[in-house]
């Protein structure tokens, strides 16, 4: 097609005709039917049912826990990601292939076993409940859930940075007499932070949207602890499809403008790590 | 001061501003494993624990519960239909993305990569916007008595959905990298399109396609939020794996959800395993891989 060369291979007719169609008939119609539908609701109604006051603790909590999440995994990531590239200790190989744990586990498993850990009688709650650390039904509960679904987001995009780290600099910057807190804090952390950034989008992106983990830790309280894809849910059970389609195009055009952003910072971040 | 000394100091300051002292490192470690300890081990040894809690006969009457056992089987055969489909799909577009050159390609890695960017649930949504009674097509499907929401295919479409990007994206890179001079020397030698695919192209994203193949059977077995929204939870009709352990999970019965919840937990591990295996023997593969000495340099 635009290509100006010959190309001898066969067959780009047939795939890309079937990818097209492929694409069509499972992502591209469905994301079509909600927007279409939606058109059926007038600007007025679509603003109630998606700012209601029940809606907009939704959106508190599920923005409000995921960015919490998002950041608690930017910054023990990062130092989980530093152990695994710099050190060597006993577990370290078996460590690194369990972070990727939480991608291959069912949320649903996660909620569950996150929930029993955190409850009163639980291995952690026993513990923290005295305390008043309440991780089973309360809004930390989610904070715990959507932190252990996005666990590897930063890990796994800081790994390969930290692994292609040029040590040179670090010793020109001892050479020339910096500490080494004074050459983490000027030149490996100025280094890294873009991709921080990026895991910390990336989590961030995959926590607005989860739904199994949370459903078990916590608790579905409406106003307390009821996450937006929680309400669409429940919507969707009472046969009220217009509320739901509501709350869903919301976080879907959220979602769409975080991976705009997702994109851009990757880019960004490209910039700072090329060698 | 002797010339010894002098060289162990000067050594003992060099690594002192290159690397972090040895009280510092191990603190970091320590945190770095409280927090690993915390979000990866204990749940996972949780699981297990619980699931034994009311001995190995309640394991085991509650894996051989009749209701259990279908929701096995529904989970095996929305795999079986939905894993191939998207294996096909990410063979098409890896080869049409990485051998050829068009407009809108970029475009086209942003749609494939769209169901990760929404949750679940939308995704549900969607298909039973579609297909359910309010939806475009309900009216057709009623007056033809095709059952597509609450039913086998709705949950299939919905699994599709949510595992499409998967097997696309572990092929298209490799595709990339491995370029089409072979396909064009077997072009040459006579070999016709399909076989320079089998025996030349296949062979050489292997190891790819395995990793794409593990992962989408992984989140095609445990998805949970889309599969939830168009399954109608009949019990021993429409409920998948993590469906039942969900409904368990409200029932008196405290370890049975978790009985169940051991086979996906299995499943995980099993799938890491499998994907530290296949990037064991590639880093191996490339490490053994004799030097191309005798190649002319890349253009």
């Amino acid at each position: 097609m635009a290509d100006k060369k010959f190309n001898p291979l066969p067959g780009f007719g047939l795939t890309l005709g079937f990818t097209l169609f492929y694409l069509s008939v499972i992502v591209l119609i469905p994301i079509a039917a909600l927007f279409l539908k939606s058109f059926s609701l007038s600007w007025r109604e679509f603003l109630d049912l998606a700012t209601n006051a029940r809606a907009l603790a939704a959106y508190k909590l599920t923005f409000g826990a995921s960015a919490i999440a998002a950041l608690a995994n930017a910054v023990f990531g990062t130092l989980l990601a530093w152990v695994l590239v710099r050190y060597d200790f006993p577990g370290r190989r078996f460590i690194d292939a369990l972070v990727d744990f939480p991608f291959a586990l069912p949320t649903a498993v996660a909620g569950l076993t996150l929930a029993s850990l955190f409850a009163e009688n639980g291995w952690l709650g026993q513990f923290l409940v005295p305390y008043g650390i309440k991780g089973a039904f309360t809004p930390l509960g989610v904070v715990l859930a959507l932190t252990f679904v996005c666990m590897p987001f930063v890990v796994r995009t800081l790994q390969p940075v930290l692994e292609n780290f040029d040590r040179g600099v670090e010793e020109a910057a001892a050479t020339l007499g910096a500490g080494r807190w004074r050459t983490f804090l000027r030149i490996i952390a100025p280094t890294l932070l873009p991709t921080i950034i990026t895991g910390f989008a990336l989590a961030f992106a995959r926590a607005i949207g989860e739904y199994g983990s949370i459903v078990f830790i916590s608790g579905n309280m409406p106003f307390q602890t009821e996450i937006a894809p929680t309400l669409i849910v429940m919507r969707l059970e009472s046969y009220d499809y217009t509320g739901a389609m509501a709350l869903a195009i919301v976080l879907m055009v959220f979602s769409f403008v975080l991976l705009a952003a997702i994109n851009w910072l990757e880019n960004w971040a490209g910039k700072f790590t090329k060698q | 001061m002797t010339a010894a000394t002098q060289r162990r100091e000067r050594t003992a300051a060099s690594t002192r501003s290159t690397q972090e002292s040895p009280f510092v490192k191990w603190t970091l470690i320590a945190v770095a494993m409280l927090f690993a300890g915390v979000f990866l081990l204990l749940p996972l040894l949780n699981v297990f624990v619980q699931a034994f809690s009311a001995g190995w006969s309640g394991y085991w009457g509650a894996l051989t519960d009749e209701d259990t056992f279908s929701a096995i089987k529904l989970t095996l055969i929305i795999a079986a239909i939905s894993v191939p489909l998207n294996v096909v799909f990410g063979l098409a577009a890896s080869w049409c993305i990485a051998k050829f050159d068009f407009r809108g390609k970029a475009m086209l890695l942003t749609f494939i990569d769209l169901p990760f960017a929404i949750s679940p649930v939308v995704s549900g949504l969607m298909i039973v916007l579609l297909f359910g009674a309010q939806g475009y097509a309900g009216e057709w499907l009623q007056t033809h008595d095709i059952k597509i929401i609450f039913a086998l295919p709705g949950m299939v479409i919905a699994t599709i959905f949510v595992t499409f990007p998967f097997v696309a994206r572990e092929l298209i890179p490799v595709m990339q990298a491995t370029g089409s001079d072979q396909e064009q020397a077997a072009l040459t030698l006579g070999a016709s399109g399909w076989q320079t695919f089998w025996h030349v192209t296949l062979p050489s994203v292997k190891t790819g396609l395995l990793y794409g193949i593990i992962l989408c059977n992984a989140r095609a077995m445990g998805e949970f939020g889309a599969v939830s929204v168009v399954s109608g939870h009949i019990t021993g009709l429409t409920d998948t794996i993590p469906l039942r352990v969900e409904k368990l999970y409200h029932e008196f019965n405290p370890a049975a959800p978790f009985a169940v919840a051991s086979l996906l937990a299995v499943l995980a591990l099993v799938t890491l395993a499998l994907k530290t295996f296949l990037e064991w023997r590639e880093h191996r593969r490339l490490e053994l891989a004799p030097p191309p000495e005798n190649l002319p340099p890349p253009a």
